[in-house]
């Protein structure tokens, strides 16, 4: 029972920090229909560069001024690559962004190399805050579930409480008539981008403490955060803070419990053949839940894209 | 002073080198492993590694026979045993006559079978391949043969050394064992498994389990099962983020036990887990870096003084270079490698990091001194990373499995 508090808070802390990275990507895809592969990348130079600040000027400096940096870059690779590119359709800028994911993680390993970079929480922050029957909470994983949480709320009031966040919305269905009605659609696209990138910049600030910095890291999440607005629905904050927890759920009990699949279909009424080694089926049937964990998300998906196309929360079709 | 001797005694060298340039001949020696892609950190490392244990143990003493001087040429194998074999060619059309290569097991079995298959074929050009890394048993096993010498200790003479440290210690009780989900980590698991039963039957393993390679995204889950299990040791074979991953979630999730590891160290490694590692990661492996022979403190200075970036993390590269030149001295010739195979056979070297290496006649396999090596950051002269932590030896096992079995049946030319 103690463990299952531990693993809703361990899931917590991975769905939030799915979440900071799919709310931007969400944003940008159905604003722009840009699935945009470089996203990740974003989060690895938000990790990059705030160890880099960090050795000069600490963490908080770091937390502060990378995803602003990242934010400026990723506006600026909209205003004068991504939007250059729109003209020729949908493909060449899938290729575009393919391209910079390439490019980010070259330049990224010419700087800084390919090892691991020793990027540390803060002294501050390097205390247990509690345990559940052995079990170290550490205060850093509080940290980032409230600053998660912070973005969502901001996000939720901008979107829905401000002019801005009216437009935004406006623009997500409806981009043409937006224009006709006078506003600047390109710098509102600019705008999105500019803070979807920050977003995942300041992720991967927080992220990179705990899970490591290093040149993989960008390819390591970069396919489960497609997963994460496909599952949620297009465009939708709600819908991407709801898949971000369930993947990070899914995958934290899945790689915590140990069940076999031989006990599952022993209590399906199958029988376990003598020699394993023999059967056609040996590998089935010497699963076990850990090791398909990190592929139930895809699962979901496909699951999601049979019974509901348009996703979890969201509107209309992929 | 000392320094000074060798700087005068190189720069006299020098000259008398590019005066003799003209009928000295330099031995080639491929060194085919990663230099591009995901491991091209290790594969550069292990390059410069050699060229300076070449440069200062050899060539700067003077070289081999009449003043031959060792020449490493770097072959980039993008760590695919099927481009192994294309740069294996090309190292032998160029006239190549010793191969080094380690990283992948998969690439070191390639290698020897097409090694095997090219020496029956052509006798005028036969190679010799010196495998410096690639530990999977089966190399000196079943797959063995009379041109393949390992100079590291393999996956189960590590394993050995390792249970052997484990018996001794009656605090142990309780092991966890986790690796990553392909032949190398079941190997570790299953030599584990079957030692730990050998030596200390007591000790209950309370996990073993495999996770997916390199797709772990946060190895928080794992931690809590390793707590929650009560464990008080754990044996891991990961390597790269992976190690890196676990090691640091396993720590922050409240684990205080020694983690016994094959590969936490260096790239990157040891810096990132820098203060929290201490007293917990336990490496097992050859060549002890703390505390230094005088040799060895000698070597590493000069090594860093040209690379400063770069670790000496495959201490074993220096008996590579020092025994090889050595065989060639003793068979008196460096083209027929059957005479230098059989001066390395039986050879005994005393390896500047301490302890003798001796070359097993039956299997080829280097039986050496196994340390457990502590990361931590007191007594450390020769640091990872340029981080002040580095390993120290915490226990020796003297030449670690001196008479284990072997499979090993040689046909000798």
């Amino acid at each position: 029972m103690d463990l299952v508090l531990v693993n809703l808070i361990d899931g917590l802390v991975t769905g939030l920090l799915l979440f900071m990275l799919s709310a931007g990507l969400t944003l940008i895809f159905s604003m722009m229909g840009v699935l945009n592969f470089a996203h990740a990348s974003f989060y690895m130079l938000g990790a990059y560069f705030a160890y880099q600040i960090s050795t000069y000027m600490g963490f908080w400096m770091g937390l502060l001024i990378a995803p602003i940096i990242v934010g400026i870059a990723g506006a600026g690779i909209e205003r004068y690559g991504l939007r250059k590119v729109h003209q020729y359709g949908h493909v060449p800028e899938l290729i575009f962004t393919f391209g910079l994911a390439l490019l980010i993680e070259e330049v990224v390993q010419f700087i800084w190399g390919k090892s691991q970079m020793p990027y540390e929480p803060p002294e501050i922050l390097q205390f247990t805050l509690f345990s559940i029957s052995g079990n170290a909470i550490p205060a850093y994983k509080v940290f980032m579930i409230f600053v998660s949480i912070a973005i969502f709320l901001a996000l939720l009031y901008v979107l829905t409480r401000t002019r801005v966040g009216m437009v935004i919305q406006a623009a997500l269905s409806y981009p043409k008539t937006v224009e006709a009605l006078g506003h600047n659609v390109p710098l509102v696209f600019m705008g999105v981008f500019g803070v979807g990138t920050a977003l995942a910049g300041l992720a991967g600030v927080i992220a990179g403490p705990v899970l490591g910095t290093f040149p993989g890291m960008a390819f390591l999440l970069g396919s489960i955060v497609f997963v994460t607005i496909v599952i949620g629905g297009l465009g939708s904050l709600w819908g991407a803070l709801v898949a971000s927890l369930l993947i990070g759920w899914i995958t934290t009990f899945a790689a915590s419990y140990n069940v076999a699949m031989a006990d599952v279909l022993i209590a399906l009424g199958f029988e376990q053949p003598v020699d394993l080694s023999e059967s056609a089926w040996r590998d089935l049937w010497s699963l076990t839940l850990p090791q398909i964990g990190p592929i139930l998300p895809y699962l979901l998906m496909v699951l999601i894209l049979v019974f509901r196309p348009y996703g979890l929360f969201g509107k209309r079709d992929v | 002073m000392r320094i000074t001797t060798r700087i005068g005694v190189s720069s006299v060298l020098a000259l008398a080198i590019s005066a003799g340039a003209a009928f000295a001949e330099n031995i080639k020696i491929a060194f085919i492993d990663p230099l591009s892609g995901p491991f091209a950190s290790t594969g550069t490392n292990g390059l410069n590694q050699y060229e300076f244990a070449a440069q200062y143990l050899v060539n700067d003493k003077g070289g081999v026979l009449d003043g031959d001087m060792f020449e490493i040429v770097g072959f980039d194998n993008k760590i695919s045993p099927k481009e192994s074999l294309i740069q294996l060619q090309v190292a032998i059309d160029q006239g190549i006559r010793y191969i080094v290569q380690g990283n992948s097991s998969g690439v070191a079995n390639a290698l020897t079978e097409a090694i095997e298959k090219h020496n029956r074929r052509n006798p005028d050009s036969r190679v010799l391949f010196l495998n410096y890394s690639a530990v999977d048993p089966a190399l000196t096993n079943d797959k063995c043969n009379f041109w393949h010498f390992r100079f590291d200790a393999n996956a189960d003479i590590k394993m050995d050394a390792l249970t052997d440290v484990i018996a001794q210690s009656d605090d142990i009780t309780k092991v966890y064992i986790i690796g990553q989900d392909y032949s190398f980590g079941k190997a570790v698991a299953s030599a584990a498994v079957e030692m730990l039963g050998e030596k200390r039957p007591d000790i209950e393993i309370v996990g073993n389990e495999l996770h997916p390679i390199g797709k772990v995204k946060d190895f928080t889950p794992y931690a809590r099962k390793i707590v929650a299990s009560e464990a008080n040791a754990v044996i891991t074979g990961n390597w790269g983020s992976d190690m890196l991953g676990l090691g640091k979630a396993v720590i922050e999730n409240g684990y205080t036990g020694p983690i016994f590891n094959y590969y936490a160290g260096s790239d990157g490694i040891t810096a990132a887990f820098g203060e929290s590692g201490k007293g917990i990661l336990m490496q097992v492996s050859e060549g002890k870096l703390n505390p230094p022979e005088e040799k060895a403190l000698e070597y590493f200075t000069a090594f860093r003084e040209k690379y400063p970036e770069s670790d000496v993390s495959q201490p074993r590269i220096t008996n590579v270079i020092e025994m090889l030149a050595k065989a060639i001295d003793q068979a008196g010739t460096a083209d027929d490698v059957v005479a230098v195979a059989n001066a390395l056979e039986g050879m005994e070297h005393d390896s500047i990091w301490g302890g003798k290496v001796f070359i097993r006649p039956q299997d080829h396999q280097a039986i050496q001194d196994v340390h457990i090596l502590a990361h931590t950051n007191e007594g450390v002269q020769i640091d990872l990373d340029n981080s002040e932590f580095g390993p120290v030896a915490v226990n020796t096992v003297e030449m670690a499995a001196m008479d284990s079995a072997t499979t090993c049946k040689m046909k000798r030319p």
